[in-house]
């Protein structure tokens, strides 16, 4: 057994619409400038574990990367497709198997909102005939409920987008660069009420490449590292609300999300208030606010309090979704949680620019959050520490 | 609306007042939809509650992708031909939640926790579905 496991490289592909070049090219140019931030030849990378969820198999980039007959393992999980990969990854140089392991994931999506076959979540045809088979739309039910339960008002969703469009603008790998003010979020097309075309991240393109070192190797390399605390896959427990579900039961269940943070927090031996920095899965606006209570970083209701307050800006005491999140970066799924976890990487070894948090003591983030949630109900948290 | 057929032949019973269907588990659990195949095993078909309360709701403000089959989603139809609905949840006391249309309300007039009744209406010019009402609004 490794003790523990670093992330010693770290690249991505601009998130947003790139004509001409696949998902999967978008991946091999993420993985090329992960390999050239830690100062790895493709050959020195030992086991890879990838995926797309509209892109096609991880495993075909040997083509491009070399043929160095390394075991490269397809992931394919939804949204949490990167998490796992990452997971996966990291118990492949714990398990004292290997020592450098590469987690990629990327992906490229046609325009407009996800579809969905009934069939394949094991639904009737009717739910998709009908037009109810929307992820959109369980989001919108889902904030819509709790807006009214925990008196979160539609401002305080307009507050979510602004924040993600303006950290956008500063951040080079975003596709949304310029700022949107409230006004404009809030009169929007009305998507699924309560949320608006702006509070809606779209599908998009992007690439994320990281590369996991054991300790030994680290050390052996002089790599600039970040350390994994702890890694949390939770599908969702019984009698849970979750996207595409026509019945949900009258028992108030778990939430896969809650399940995935306490594992995590007890994992790192930390607690949500020593987390300096977080990316929290934004889907939409909706999504945030929740997402905020369910990873236990305030109450149900506090969020009203704390986007007015600006709590949650690269200023604030825990800023939220740093390089504007799903919102301004868009939704390419396979590489969309590896992308926050690129995020917390530059943040804790102070080369986030312009985007940079200050942390506590103003010497830069000691530890970051990052949060998935994905059909059919499943997230994946991971905690860095520097 | 007789010449329409139903969206799917066992998703309401056929009484005079019909019902939605939901299942039965072993363990009295009541589950919507009625589960399919190997999982319908020991699963009893239940009808469910005409009346309940209203859980959560929204708007559905664009034309969904296939497999939609309603207004807009023709071969010669587009995003101007849908027409915007509405949908939610709605909680079956002691039962269970189920996601549904919504019908004869305006999004403002809906408020968590009011009483819903449910009803059939056209959905397409062959099908019928099934929705929930604000209580005493129909005829």
């Amino acid at each position: 057994m490794s003790d523990n496991v670093y992330i010693i490289g770290a690249g991505i592909h601009p998130f947003g619409r790139t004509d001409g070049r696949s998902g999967r090219e978008q991946g091999v140019y993420a993985v090329r400038e992960a390999m050239a931030d830690a100062g790895l030849e493709w050959a020195d990378i030992e086991c890879a574990y990838g995926g797309s969820a509209a892109a096609g198999s991880a495993d075909i980039m040997v083509n491009e990367l070399g043929l160095t007959s390394l075991p490269f393992t397809n992931v394919a999980n939804g949204c949490a497709t990167g998490g796992s990969a990452l997971a996966s990854a990291q118990m492949a140089i714990s398990s004292g198997m290997y020592d450098l392991a590469l987690a990629t994931g990327f992906d490229k999506h046609p325009r407009g909102s996800f579809n969905a076959s009934p069939a394949d979540y094991g639904l009737p045809e009717w739910y998709g005939q009908t037009g109810m088979m929307l992820t959109t739309q369980f989001f919108a039910l889902k904030i819509q409920r709790y807006m009214q339960l925990h008196g979160i008002s539609r401002e305080t969703l307009g507050r979510v987008a602004v924040k993600a469009f303006k950290n956008g603008t500063i951040t080079p790998h975003a596709w949304r660069r310029s700022e949107i003010d409230l006004d404009t979020v809030m009169n929007a097309p009305m998507i699924n009420d309560p949320l608006t075309k702006f509070m809606f991240c779209s599908p998009a393109e992007g690439g994320v490449a990281l590369i996991l070192a054991s300790e030994k190797k680290m050390k052996e390399l002089g790599a600039d590292g970040v350390k994994i605390s702890k890694i949390a896959v939770k599908t969702r427990p019984p009698d849970s609300f979750e996207v595409f579900q026509a019945g949900v039961s009258v028992k108030e269940g778990g939430k896969p999300t809650v399940l995935a943070s306490q594992a995590a927090f007890e994992g790192a031996g930390i607690g949500p208030e020593d987390i300096d920095v977080a990316q929290l899965q934004d889907t939409e606006s909706g999504a945030e606010i929740m997402h905020m209570a369910e990873n236990g970083f305030c109450a149900d209701g506090d969020q009203e309090q704390w986007l007015a307050e600006g709590v949650t800006e690269i200023g604030g005491k825990l800023p939220v979704n740093t390089d504007g999140g799903c919102l301004a970066c868009g939704e390419p799924i396979g590489a969309s949680g590896l992308r926050q976890v690129y995020e917390n990487v530059e943040q804790l070894r102070g080369r986030a620019g312009e985007r940079q948090v200050p942390g506590a003591d103003g010497s830069g983030p000691k530890t970051a959050y990052s949060h998935v949630y994905g059909a059919p109900g499943l997230s994946a948290v991971a905690i860095l520490e520097r | 609306m007789a010449a329409l057929a139903p969206i799917d032949s066992e998703l309401w019973s056929d009484d005079a007042e019909p019902h939605l269907m939901g299942g039965r588990k072993a363990d009295g659990e009541i589950v919507f939809p009625m589960p399919q195949g190997d999982a319908a095993k020991d699963v009893e078909p239940y009808k469910l509650s005409r009346h309940g309360k209203l859980w959560s709701w929204t708007s559905q403000g664009f034309l969904p992708k296939t497999p939609y089959e309603g207004r807009g989603s023709g071969p010669e139809e587009g995003p101007p031909d849908f027409v915007p609905f509405l949908l939610g949840y709605i909680e079956l006391p002691g039962e269970v939640i189920v996601e549904s249309y919504i019908v004869d309300a305006a999004l403002d007039d809906l408020k968590l926790g009011m009483d819903m009744e449910f009803c059939i209406v056209p959905f397409n010019d062959q099908h019928t579905t099934f929705a929930y009402r604000p209580a005493g609004s129909g005829a």
